[in-house]
């Protein structure tokens, strides 16, 4: 690569830090200073400045523009992450959001100058409940780790009602779930036990049916599984389950294959989490914020957590307190979040529920398996499938196509990289060596499609012929190579301090800086 | 004259008197972890019985944990570890050594395995996750 | 279906790649009895961009917007003008549309921006290194307390009565119910509770918020001593960060965590959410803190890049033995207010937190001399307590239907303690006209004659 002295290369513009762009006594907000006056602080005024940069309007504009450039983005390109319905994000969705009538709306305003937004909250609350079949939805939860939360709180609350919470200790979770599942059972006090797959790629039967018993609370389980597979046997395993008296706790990250032609209620569930930043288009923002409402079988529903919506002939009215809940026979296990959950993402997923509707919803669920399917067909000759289609709305490979070449799956994604896709979800999950899932979701072409299956077939052949050292190297054409991890792990920089020239103290040496780029 | 025990859980305690050991984890353990990027010890005092958690060792993409191979009183830890985690992959059973126990249960180390059947075990661990 | 790119020749090809004859044959591992139970009689079909825009236009024109006329609304949502900068930057699909940056080399916007973002927030709250936020300041608070029962080994967590009642709430909550161990102090309106006193060595740490939620700034110096004496960590929420802008920052008084919620700086309330949690600790305790921290490195030419790192902390790889079970966290948002904090600077910072302060002494100056109103906090940032002759909740509902929006009555925040209904707690920000501050203090006037 051609080295340039300003270490930009075309429109891949290198940006220093904000604070490395400071200039004193600048800033891209013009404000009055307020009329000198007395001040009521208490003696507890601010000592030295805080050390915040200054930035004009176009400094930031600029800075701004150029981190967004170094970002790949659902916009720009496929996003194939499996277990992560990377979908596209319509703008409607967000002009709906910015209405001044919910965006400046304050979570403690009087409920009769908000009925319109918790009539928003009751609109959403009903297709949800309607799309799964179950009776009753809690808002709350701020993602998905927090739905499972959610879920598991109330199957305890709902146990220890019974006198069961001392003996049902167990909470059964499939070798292939997502790691949240595990980490959320222990954090309700479960215990977890792990249920093996079968040959097929679906939980044991067998083991499932031998392991439950008096002392198990519920099992979590993921439909489609994290295999991308059916969970055929999900309803008569729910049965047995009911029938000695567990619960079921849906996993709902992959709700994308099923939604307007499979309900939960009919698997089995008793409860489950909806990501609507997957399912339901809101954006993912780089990690966030999302949004786990979670719905909830009658024996469940009293438990949910507060605020709980509740119409009444004045309106719709936020119960808030435990009283308040019980005069209504509720028994809430708590509450999760400050106000009433992510209010601007439920807008942007009821806009999105409207846009589609009942027809669109179902012909998206469709289209998404579709394409995995097609994606599945279209590259099992080259990559090492799994199981044998059809799959569900993802398609799940190992890395035994790559044995012996000496690439491994993640040489391999970071080659994707330079072609200009997004990788896969990799080492995903667990029970097959080196996975690669693959997740296309409907709003990908099949020109994309087309594109993708091409460039994935041409790299499992240049890995096939031996062409290591160029996966080794790869990405070289992103706007960083490979970054050493290790280093940032061993020795932790978590902000920029000023170097210690400016005067700094030397104890903050953990805080150094490395230089914007130096040439090797 | 000393003698090197080793654990299922791939822990390795070399005793040197039959009164004192030095504990880390081994080769194998520490090529599938990876790069080593944080170890925590426990302090000097620490009454530990066997299998017991005794310290936190993170890498990249692993974090797991060293249990006691015997019971004992830590005496000594390794100090330089913390700062320079890295020895943990360099010198799994040297330099990167965790910290000492004086045994208080020594008819414990007839639980564990000699260098031979730790090979073999190791031999049939690789065949399994191959 | 515009958001569908297949045409029916499409899928027909594909179907015929597949050897398949519809897409409801990819189902056949469906119980046929699944599928069938499977209809949804009351569901709308699909609907054009305008009528859909025309029924949610509708439900949002049922609602007062909070700008529409005086609100003086705080109480952990808070109205600040935000330019038109920040919404235009986090509209650009490279940052809404991005994934978490687990593929760091083509995600160096959001790792960068979010770097930038820890080190704004440590430097803001006084403290060495903070995380990549958290949902929500009231779930920050609530893993600040797990954080702290993880570094002491101790189970007690107790939470001052000056802390916002539903932050207590949800801390209780996600304690694992192991409520005997977090223990919340009654309301504390006047600012006179013995924490100090409670402290012991069992404590794993004290929860105290300043402003706390009276408004009143709370010196934590001698707490923090006494909490460090007792081998506790001292917690410090903070649920309006303008204030540090001007006070002295927890970091400062010895708190050895400090919890947030930034919403108010990075953009309207939403009706509660989302919001972002800010979450600060000193380096020492760095590999204890939950969410994701963001590091710096360098790439194999050696050129500085940053990635998300320490994750081996997280449910992703320790799954039951997980520091939290938290998976996502609040990035647009936290870029929200990194892109507001970066255009305010040192100067823009101060100088809207001075403005914001000379607000609420003049307003509380003026509503305190109205008969038989006190103002409870001696010292305060933008937001206040009063204590009015009369239950507030009737007081403002009356002020509602007159268009102002008067403040957060006790009984909404404390309905089990009857003995705050005459509290009303008010905020005031650079939204504020001066008309508003006068459209307040005639409307109680006249609503207390």
């Amino acid at each position: 690569m051609t080295a340039t002295v300003s270490g930009h290369r075309g429109l891949d513009l290198e940006e220093p830090l904000l604070f490395e762009l400071d200039t004193p006594g600048v800033s891209g907000i013009d404000e009055p200073e307020p009329e000198p006056g007395p001040t009521r602080l208490g003696g507890l005024e601010r000592e030295g400045p805080i050390g915040l940069p200054g930035l004009s309007e176009p400094a930031v504009v600029r800075h701004y523009t150029r981190l967004s450039r170094r970002n790949y983005s659902i916009d720009a390109g496929m996003y194939p992450l499996g277990s992560c319905t990377m979908k596209y994000n319509p703008r409607l969705n967000e002009r709906m959001a910015r209405l001044p009538g919910f965006a400046d709306l304050h979570p403690l305003q009087p409920e009769k100058t908000v009925q319109g937004a918790l009539a928003v909250m009751a609109e959403l609350g009903r297709w949800l409940c309607a799309l799964t079949g179950l009776p009753a939805v809690a808002l709350s939860p701020a993602a998905g780790a927090q739905g499972e939360l959610c879920g598991l709180r109330a199957i305890r609350a709902a146990l220890r009602e019974r006198g069961e919470l001392d003996t049902r200790r167990v909470v059964l979770v499939a070798e292939s779930a997502h790691g949240t599942n595990p980490a959320t059972a222990a954090a309700c006090g479960f215990k977890v036990e792990a249920v093996p797959a079968d040959a097929r790629g679906r939980m044991d039967r067998a083991a499932f049916r031998a392991r439950v018993g008096a002392d198990v609370a519920a099992v979590m389980l993921t439909n489609p599984n994290t295999c991308g597979l059916f969970e055929s046997d999900a309803p008569e395993l729910a049965r047995a389950l009911h029938d000695a008296g567990g619960f079921v706790y849906m996993d709902g990250a992959n709700l994308n294959a099923l939604v307007g032609r499979v309900r939960a209620v009919d698997l089995g569930a008793d409860a489950m989490h909806i990501n609507l930043h997957k399912t339901f288009s809101t954006p993912h923002g780089g990690g966030g914020p999302g949004a786990g409402p979670t719905v909830l079988s009658a024996a469940l529903a009293p438990f949910a957590p507060l605020p709980v919506l509740w119409q009444e002939e004045a309106g719709w009215r936020l119960i808030e307190t435990m009283d308040g809940a019980r005069a209504r026979g509720l028994s809430p296990f708590g509450r999760l979040s400050g106000f009433h959950g992510q209010f601007g993402v439920f807008v942007r997923a009821l806009a999105y529920l409207l846009a589609m509707g009942r027809d669109g919803l179902r012909q998206a669920s469709g289209d998404a398996v579709l394409n995995a399917n097609y994606i599945l067909a279209g590259l099992s000759d080259v990559l090492s499938a799994s199981y044998p289609g059809p799959c569900m709305h993802e398609a799940l490979f190992d890395d035994r196509f790559l044995k012996d070449t000496g690439i491994t799956t993640l040489d391999f994604a970071k080659a994707m990289i330079d072609e200009g896709f997004h990788p896969m979800t990799m080492y995903f999950p667990l029970v097959v060596h080196g996975a690669l899932l693959i997740e296309p979701t409907e709003t990908e072409s099949r020109a994309t499609l087309d594109q993708f299956i091409a460039v994935m077939r041409d790299l499992a052949l240049r890995a096939r012929a031996g062409d290591q050292a160029a996966f080794k190297a790869a990405p070289r054409l992103a706007p960083r190579r490979r970054l050493d991890e290790t280093q940032a792990a061993r020795h932790p920089v978590l902000r920029w301090a000023p170097p210690p020239s400016s005067g700094a103290s030397s104890d903050e040496s953990s805080f150094r800086t490395a230089p914007l780029s130096s040439n090797p | 004259m000393s003698k090197v025990y080793y654990t299922e859980d791939h822990e390795w305690i070399r005793v040197e008197d039959g009164k004192e050991g030095t504990v880390g984890i081994t080769d194998f353990a520490q090529a599938q972890m990876g790069d080593v990027v944080f170890v925590e010890l426990p302090p000097v005092g620490t009454v530990l019985t066997q299998g017991e958690q005794a310290a936190v060792v993170e890498s990249v993409k692993a974090a797991s944990e060293l249990y006691a191979p015997v019971s004992g009183t830590v005496v000594a830890v390794n100090p330089d570890l913390p700062d320079a985690p890295g020895t943990v992959n360099e010198d799994p059973q040297g330099e990167g050594w965790f910290f000492r126990l004086a045994l208080t249960q020594p008819n414990e180390l007839a639980d564990l395995m000699d260098q031979d059947a730790y090979e073999v075990f190791v031999a049939e661990a690789g065949e399994s996750a191959g | 279906m515009r958001y569908l790119p297949h045409g029916p020749a499409d899928r027909a090809h594909m179907l015929e790649t597949l050897g398949e004859p519809s897409i409801e044959a990819l189902y056949r591992d469906v119980p046929a009895a699944v599928l069938q139970a499977a209809a949804f009689p009351d569901l709308p079909d699909h609907q054009g961009e305008r009528a859909v825009e025309a029924h949610l236009a509708a439900l949002a024109a049922r609602n007062r917007p909070a700008g529409a006329g005086p609100c003086f609304l705080g109480a952990g949502a808070m109205r600040h003008h935000i330019p038109a900068v920040v919404d235009a930057l986090v509209q650009r699909g490279e940052f809404m549309t991005a994934y978490t940056p687990y593929q760091p080399e083509i995600s160096q916007g959001t790792l960068q921006a979010l770097f930038e973002f820890q080190t704004q927030v440590a430097l803001i709250t006084g403290m060495e290194v903070a995380n990549a936020s958290m949902y929500d300041g009231a779930s920050a608070c609530a893993e600040a307390g797990l954080m702290a029962q993880r570094v002491t080994r101790r189970a007690r967590v107790l939470v001052s009565g000056g802390v916002h009642p539903r932050y207590a709430a949800t801390t209780v909550t996600l304690a694992d119910g192991a409520h005997e161990a977090v223990e919340v102090l009654a309301p504390d309106p006047l600012g006179i509770e013995d924490l100090i006193g409670r402290v012991n060595h069992e404590t794993a740490c004290v929860i105290v918020q300043t402003p706390d939620v009276f408004g009143r700034l709370r010196d934590l110096t001698a707490l923090a001593a006494a909490c460090h004496d007792e081998g506790a960590l001292l917690v410090a929420v903070v649920t309006e960060p303008l204030a540090l802008g001007l006070v002295r920052p927890p970091g400062a008084m010895g708190a050895d965590i400090v919890v947030a919620e930034g919403q108010g700086l990075a953009g309207p309330p939403s009706f509660g959410g989302p919001g972002v949690g800010l979450f600060a600790t000193r380096a020492a305790l760095m590999r204890q803190m939950p969410g994701r921290l963001v590091g710096q490195t360098v790439d194999e030419d050696g050129r500085r890049g940053f990635v998300l790192t320490l994750s081996t902390r997280e449910q992703h790889i320790r799954r039951e033995k997980a520091t939290s079970n938290i998976c996502t966290n609040a990035g647009l948002v936290a870029l929200a207010l990194s892109i507001h904090l970066a255009l305010l600077g040192e100067e823009g910072f101060t100088r809207l937190a001075r403005t914001n302060h000379a607000l609420a002494v003049d307003l509380a100056t003026r509503l305190a001399r109205l008969p038989g109103v006190r103002v409870l906090p001696q010292a305060f940032f933008n937001e206040f307590a009063l204590l009015l002759p009369v239950p507030a909740g009737p007081v403002v509902e009356t002020l509602a239907d007159r268009g102002v929006l008067a403040g957060v009555p006790g009984e909404r925040l404390w309905p089990d303690y009857p003995e705050l209904a005459e509290v009303l707690l008010v905020a005031v920000t650079e939204t504020t006209p001066p008309a508003d501050i006068e459209a307040l203090v005639d409307g109680l006037k006249e609503a207390l004659s």
